[in-house]
Formats: structure tokens, sequence, C-alpha cells
């Protein structure tokens, strides 16, 4: 953490969205929904999760009620930021047959607030700008929506057992990358956050917003709750070894173990926030006048995501839960530089017979090298 | 509407009925504002549900409902197939069986003589079974009832030309596009959504309730991981988990066979 702290009361956390909503942004964030925690507008500190928690195993999830008040008690829910920046359905162009005039999108810049980032999120956010920005070809919805993103970061100081973070070197402490980050300060004596400052808009809104600068027990409290949320955690993954791990053993029995069990439903990347597949659809209207492109999610797991000319690639599930971890931990670091996985543990929770990446990887390497009897010769290729 | 002075080079259109409940047919009468636009660009040649007026083959399209049940069935069905272009089945009866199908479970013969007063005027088949089972089908339309926009691009795409917008993936999809929290992970409620096709944007998780798989199942499904779920995690009887298998697509291949693992 750099220098610039400040402590802000629990009190005046209503005045920061307060602040943020009069400067035009859309605020965004944690509230309670459907049984969960989900990602909605918020229209003051009233509609954030205060006081629950919740229970995270593999294939289940459950709302608690917290003993305390903590505002950011919880860790993450089945949604994501991506829906913000890269919605699950978009029209790219429409075409009118009459001269053959081609109607691209102009998407709308939004100023929106992220409110309440985990670290493991702003790794994924760097990830998905990464593939939709920093590349030959830029996403220009991504990049109008990505432009105006106004970040509140949130240091995690409670972990959920999905949670495997600080083995993937993703959490719970952010480091940099945010317009304002808040560690939340809870004992049964104090409610307070400390507050940093990451850029100028960042400082120019804290300015509007009450608070005072902070003491060394307010930075070295927030320190040690956030080392003891790292100690917490349970789960973990040698995210850098995995890489070559899994590229070498491409026919390992597991594969078709875990694809026993496997429903190739998508779930598992539908709730991935790096992952940013998507299939075109062309559509007409009855005449065949007007045509329009629209853009959904897709995923590696559906059969039509691997058609091409002949066939599909991958009919099985055993060739698409491979293609699945092979790409998130391994094919990723050759495209993009980095894993695909920021250890946020949601694949874990919201898949509904909880299948879990980390104990896949771990027992492909416990048989490292390990060949299938039977490999279908439709896979080698996929 | 005057259907002798349509144009010739309008396609012509027909829809049968086998053994189901009209609620597909029903689908495509309710597209209210876009069936003018329908009848505009297709030449309604037989549709009894609709117009009295008839004209004979052949049809450039068909549109078949229900289910095949009888001798008689399967002749007619033929004689459709003879006479389309290309033939489209609609709905859980026609691509599936229906809920009649769960007579194939069953006796019939015993059924027919405890239920008719003069059982010898009963011809009947021993199974309901899909309409692909009898003849080649073209396109196959799931749900029941099948949803009005699947219809209506369906209808859209073929008089276009072009390949319809009928994802064959799970209802999953379509329930994490929409946002909706999953009522199997977050509720308990066990859902059929993992192995059934998308089609009806996740109407029942919508509304916390747990998929019933309307919509049949989706392509490689795993029903026995699906299955093994709800009995070990969220302590589903077995008699559970068979009924919930047996209904508008109990004929469907991958429910009949997971479905007698759990019971006759
Ligand atoms: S792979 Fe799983 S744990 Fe990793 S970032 Fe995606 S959802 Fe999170
Ligand atoms: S894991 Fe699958 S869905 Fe996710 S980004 Fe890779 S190929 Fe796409
Ligand atoms: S790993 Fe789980 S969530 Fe992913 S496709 Fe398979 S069953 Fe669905
Ligand atoms: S509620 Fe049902 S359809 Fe929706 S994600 Fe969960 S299991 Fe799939």
């Amino acid at each position: 953490m750099s220098h610039n702290r400040m402590r802000m009361a629990r009190g005046d956390l209503g005045a920061l969205i307060a602040a943020l909503s009069d400067r035009g942004y859309r605020i965004l964030g944690p509230t309670v929904g459907d049984g969960a925690i989900i990602y909605d507008e918020l229209e003051s500190d009233t509609d954030l999760p205060v006081g629950w928690g919740e229970d995270q195993s593999p294939g289940a999830y459950r709302l608690v009620r917290r003993q305390d008040q903590a505002v950011f008690g919880f860790t993450l829910g089945p949604h994501t930021w991506k829906k913000f920046l890269y919605p699950a359905e978009e029209r790219l162009f429409q075409v009118t047959l009459e001269g053959m005039s081609f109607q691209p999108e102009a998407p709308a810049g939004v100023k929106q607030a992220f409110f309440g980032v985990r670290a493991c999120e702003r790794q994924a956010l760097s990830i998905l700008d990464r593939v939709f920005l920093e590349n030959e070809h830029v996403d220009s919805g991504y990049a109008a929506r990505r432009r105006d993103t106004f970040i509140v970061a949130v240091n995690c100081t409670t972990s959920s057992p999905a949670c495997f973070c600080a083995s993937m070197g993703t959490g719970p402490e952010h480091r940099g990358d945010f317009d304002l980050c808040l560690t939340e300060l809870l004992t049964p004596k104090r409610h307070d956050f400390l507050v940093e400052a990451g850029s100028a808009v960042g400082e120019a809104i804290m300015k509007e917003v009450p608070h005072c600068e902070a003491d060394e027990a307010d930075v070295a409290q927030a320190e040690k709750q956030i080392e003891a949320t790292a100690k917490e955690m349970s789960r973990s993954m040698d995210g850098d070894n995995a890489a070559q791990l899994l590229s070498r053993n491409l026919e390992h029995p597991r594969w078709h173990e875990v694809a026993d069990r496997c429903l190739s439903c998508a779930n598992c990347t539908m709730v991935c926030p790096t992952c940013f597949c998507s299939t075109v659809e062309d559509t007409t209207d009855l005449t065949g006048d007007h045509a329009e492109r629209w853009r959904r999610w897709d995923s590696c797991f559906n059969q039509d995501f691997s058609y091409a000319a002949g066939g599909h690639a991958r009919s099985s599930t055993m060739s698409r839960y491979r293609q699945w971890l092979t790409h998130k931990l391994s094919g990723w670091h050759e495209q993009f530089g980095t894993s695909g996985c920021v250890g946020c543990g949601r694949c874990i929770t919201w898949c509904p017979v909880g299948i879990d990446l980390t104990e896949e990887v771990a027992a492909i390497r416990a048989a490292d090298g390990a060949v299938a009897a039977t490999s279908k010769a439709e896979d080698c290729h996929a | 509407m005057n259907m002798t002075a349509a144009p010739a080079k309008k396609p012509k259109l027909a829809v049968w009925k086998f053994s189901s409940c009209d609620g597909c047919q029903l689908s495509l009468l309710d597209c209210e504002d876009e069936l003018l636009a329908i009848a505009e660009a297709v030449d309604i040649a037989y549709f009894p549900e609709a117009s009295r007026a008839t004209q004979p083959g052949p049809y450039d399209i068909s549109l078949v409902e229900g289910s095949i049940t009888t001798p008689h069935d399967v002749e007619r069905i033929h004689e459709i197939r003879k006479t389309s272009k290309l033939l489209i089945t609609i709905g859980a009866c026609a691509t599936a069986g229906g809920i009649q199908a769960l007579r194939n479970f069953a006796d019939v013969e015993e059924y027919i003589r405890i239920i008719y007063a003069t059982p010898e005027f009963i011809d009947t088949l021993a199974t309901s079974t899909a309409v692909a089972d009898h003849v080649t089908v073209d396109f196959e339309l799931r749900g029941c009832p099948v949803s009005k926009g699947q219809l209506l691009e369906l209808l859209n795409a073929t008089l276009n030309g072009r390949k319809p917008n009928i994802p064959n993936h799970s209802v999953c999809v379509e329930c994490k596009q929409a946002g909706h929290v999953c009522v199997m992970v977050a509720h308990g409620t066990p859902c059929l959504g993992p192995i059934t096709q998308a089609g009806c944007g996740a109407l029942c998780p919508h509304y916390d309730r747990g998929c019933y798989a309307c919509f049949g199942p989706k392509e490689s499904p795993n029903p026995a991981s699906l299955t093994q779920t709800w009995q070990e995690s969220l302590d589903v009887p077995e008699r559970q988990v068979k009924l919930a298998l047996r209904t508008f697509n109990a004929g469907a291949e991958a429910f009949r066979k997971e479905s007698l693992k759990h019971g006759q």
C-alpha cells in the first residue's frame, strides 16, 4: 500500500456512493437477490449485503447471516463484472438489402462505477482488457463501456472455501489499478474503512466525502486482517506449473473420469470472470430485407462451439472439459501471457455437480505421465 | 383471406396434427402480430385448426404436431412425407412421443381392457413414438409447447434459406445469460436444466423452480451424473428421479434409458 491513506467512518459509506452518483456514475455492486449475492444497480449503501455472508462448497452456495454488521463480509457470487462490459448479447451491425447499406453499432459510452471489486476480479478485468483492448482488433463495445468505468476496489478480509487467489498470486490484496480501494476495519469497538486513492478522480471524489488521515494503527489492522485472510485460505493451486503439467498430460486417464461427471452444461465458463467466448448469429426479418448480426456468450462446452465444415472437432465431453482446463491454465499463457484463471473459485461452487478444477489438476499431478488406455481418435486433434 | 388467389411463387404451408393437445399449433396462432406477415409470405394451404379452406398437395413446408400412436397414423405420416418438400416436426409429442409415451413403459392391452367398454373398437399401437422414428424429418423443433419465438425464427429462416438460430446447448447457458441465480446450487432445488436443451429462456429457474425438461435432452446429455448428484447431495428419492424424467419427453432416448435405471 502506498502513502495517502485515509480513514472513513462506516457511516460515511453512503456519502461515497452519493458522491459517485452526483458525478453521474451508475453504481453497480453487490446486493442480495434470489438467495445469493449478485451484482446489480445500487442506489444507496442500504442496498449492500450488510450483515450477510455465505457458505460455499463444490456445487453448493447458501446465504448466511453473519454475527456482525460487516458490509463486505462475503466473497463472490455467481455474477461477474464482465456482464457490464461484455453483455451476454449484443447487436454488432444491421444490413438493409436496398443499397446493401451496413450500419455498425456505435456503442454508447457509459459512466459506471464498479463498487466492491475484489483483487482476483481486478486481475480478471486486466485479463479481459488484454483480450478486448490490447490486441490488433479492439472491441468497440467493450472499449466504450470500459473507458468510463470507475473502480472501487475492496481488499478481502474474509475468504470462502472456494477461494484460492493467494496461491495464484492474484489476491486477497489489491496491488494498484483502482480509483479507490477500501479495507473494512471491523472490531466490536469500531467500524471504519481504510481508503486509498489510486487515481486523480478517486482523490477528487474523496474530497467530497468526510474522512480523516489514517493512523498507523488503522494501517496495521488492515494489513493484519488481509494477511489472516490469505492464511486461512485452504484451497490452492500451483498455477504456474499447471501449464506444463497439462500440456504434457493430454492423454491422461483423469480426463475420462471427469468427463463421466461433467454435464457439459457450460456453467463454469459462464460464471468465470475471464471466459470471453462468443458466437455470432445472423437474423433477418421475414421479408429478408433487413438483417442483423448478434453476438452471444458461447462456451467451449457447447457442441456447436467447435463446429466447422464437416463436423464437430470436440464432440465428446472429455475433449470439451480438456479444452476448458488447458485453455484456462495452459494455452492462455501462450496467448495472453498470463494464466486464464485468477483463483476466484466460481466454477467450483456453481458447477451443478461440484467439479473442482484444483482437484482435477492435483489428480493429474499425482499420476503425471499416465496415459488413458482408450483414447478416441476423434479427440486426438481436439 | 382468399387462399386460391395467392401467387404461385409463395411456398405452400401445411400444418398437420397427430396425437397431441393442439398446444403447439396454438403457439402458431398465438403469433398474432407476426401471423399476418407469415400469411403474406406463405400460402397457408392446409391448416384445419385455422381455416376450413384446404388445397391439395404437394406442400413446400409441412409442420407436423403430435406423435404416432395408431396404425392409421403410420400410414398417414408416410403419405405426408411423400407430399412434403420439407417436413418439420413441432413439439415434444412429434419429437419424442409426448406425455402419451408413458404408455411405452406400461401394458397397453391391459389399459384397453380396463378402461374401454368395447375394447375391440380400439385400434392402437403399443407405443407412442416420434415422427422421426417413422419418416425422415428435416428439422425437429422442441418444446412442450414450442416457443413462439423459436417457431417464428424457424419459419423465418426456412423462408429466407438460412440456418435457424436454434441452439442445442443446455438450459443453463440461457439461465446464466439471463443472470438468474442457479436454483440447484443456491437453493438445493433439483433442476433438469443441465441436461435439457435451451429454448424457453430458463423460464422455471427465473421463477425459482427447477427446470422440467420441456425441451427434451440437450446434445450429449449426462443424466446419470446429474441424477447421482440429485440423490447424493439433494436427497431426492429414487422414485422422484424416475418421475422427473418421465414427463413430456419420457420417450426421448436419453431420458427413457436413465429413467429405467430408477424403476420400471
Ligand atoms: S477458472 Fe474458475 S477459479 Fe479460475 S477464474 Fe475462472 S471461475 Fe475463477
Ligand atoms: S475456457 Fe472455453 S469458454 Fe473459456 S475462454 Fe477458453 S475456450 Fe472460451
Ligand atoms: S465442469 Fe461442471 S459446470 Fe462445467 S460443464 Fe462440467 S458440469 Fe457443467
Ligand atoms: S437453475 Fe437449472 S438451468 Fe439454471 S443454471 Fe442452475 S441447473 Fe442450470
